[in-house]
């Protein structure tokens, strides 16, 4: 039994790789790809029939979330930008239904990987691999925190000019008036904004991994419970996990928006 | 935790998902949004203004109700005062047309008096001599006596 649930659980954190590119994991993309599409779809459905007239069911939900996004940019958002407000609905959106893919029961995709590339493909199902939480991939998350980086980098640039931003890099958070401290501070500030700039990201991708891979494996540990008892602890932590997956999403978003004001406005 | 070519895929993916929600999700659901807000507001507005209307509508119709009830007392008491006076003209007229027509009635009854009195005059004078006739036409001729007679008539 040991053994069977230490082969269990690894069988279950082994990604559907490809050695293309070196190294791509295929599940995380095309079940985030299919998510990605899923929102968009949804959206842009509602989007292209939007009435300013009494709203549907679907244009009211799809209202409901683009309105609480819109909000919490406009409290913590100090800055114009047309990028900001797609971005956190898009984070948002996708970050939840990629958490999403948790309640699923951690073996449903799986064995019907399984099924799937045993039947038409002959493969050992013992090698048909499927992680079916996208942002239980660190891959994932990074590119997602790498990007806002990137957004965090060029709101900076086009608000205070490619000078300004280099500027800033050396003169906060210390600030002094004459020019031998400004030099002799330089090496600290630049360090101080290094390690922020690298945090940032990183906290970001990190804080949203360790949510989604933790809850993912004690999903599979509950699993590992015989059928009959599962339920006991299955249920609370599904319904626990509601609340993380959507707390997750809004923790991505809102700190991507409260990074974008930072990075807008003058230290 | 392993990083591979995952990552950039990851980042193809997301970037291409904000472009695309930029483009076709964010900026038709905020606008049409907008419009609702804008709706409701000019709706509220004129609520607001209609309620506003009302109010000035009841308040010159109360006016206009006030003004047809006073002009409306005045022309009854014009009418009163004018009936009054019709009553009075017609009264006078009566009463001259009734003294009128008295003093017509009085003028004929006189004439007739006259009239009967003269009549009378005629027929007791043809009695009288009639009578006298018949007395007198054993004793005395009438010839003889006329004037006597007449002067008898002119008393009467």
């Amino acid at each position: 039994m040991a053994q069977d649930a230490t082969s269990y659980i690894q069988h279950h954190l082994t990604f559907a790789k490809t050695d293309l590119f070196g190294g791509f994991h295929l599940d995380s993309f095309w079940i985030s790809l299919a998510l990605g599409m899923l929102f968009v779809g949804v959206f842009a459905y509602v989007a292209r029939k939007a009435t300013p007239g009494v709203p549907g069911r679907l244009q009211n939900f799809v209202e409901l979330i683009v309105e609480m996004v819109d909000n919490q940019i406009k409290d913590a958002f100090h800055g114009k930008s047309k990028v900001i407000g797609p971005l956190s609905l898009t984070i948002f959106c996708w970050v939840f239904l990629m958490n999403a893919m948790d309640l699923l029961p951690v073996d449903l995709l799986p064995t019907f990987a399984q099924w799937y590339g045993h039947t038409f493909y002959g493969a050992d199902p013992h090698h048909v691999y499927l992680r079916v939480v996208p942002t239980a991939d660190v891959n994932v998350t990074f590119a997602m925190s790498l990007t806002v980086l990137l957004m965090i980098i060029g709101f900076s640039i086009s608000a205070k000019g490619l000078f300004g931003w280099i500027k800033e890099l050396f003169t906060a958070p210390f600030h002094a008036e004459s020019l031998p401290m400004i030099i002799l501070l330089a090496p600290a500030n630049f360090a101080m904004q290094m390690v922020e700039m690298i945090a940032k990201p990183v906290s970001l991708s990190l804080r949203l991994f360790g949510n989604m891979y933790a809850g993912e494996l004690i999903f599979i540990l509950i699993a590992l419970l015989p059928w009959w008892i599962n339920w006991v602890l299955g249920t609370p932590w599904a319904i626990f996990h509601i609340l993380v997956i959507t707390l997750q999403a809004f923790v991505f978003m809102m700190l991507t928006i409260v990074y974008l004001s930072l990075a807008v406005e003058d230290h | 935790m392993e990083f591979n070519s995952s990552l950039i895929g990851q980042m193809i993916t997301f970037g291409l998902l904000i472009l695309f929600t930029m483009k076709f999700v964010w900026p038709p659901l905020t606008k049409m949004m907008d419009e609702r807000a804008k709706r409701i507001a000019d709706g509220l507005a004129s609520a607001d203004r209609a309620k506003q209307d009302l109010e000035n509508a009841e308040k010159k119709s109360a006016e206009k109700l006030r003004e047809a009830k006073q002009s409306a007392a005045e022309i009854i008491a014009q009418a009163e005062k004018r009936a009054a006076q019709l009553v009075d003209e017609a009264k006078g007229t009566a009463k001259v047309e009734g003294e009128r027509l008295i003093a017509g009635a009085q003028g004929e009854i006189e004439q007739q008096i006259q009239q009967a009195k003269e009549t009378l005059r005629q027929q007791v004078a043809v009695l009288a001599i009639a009578g006298a006739e018949q007395i007198l036409r054993r004793e005395i001729d009438a010839a003889k006596h006329a004037d006597m007679l007449s002067s008898i008539k002119a008393e009467l």
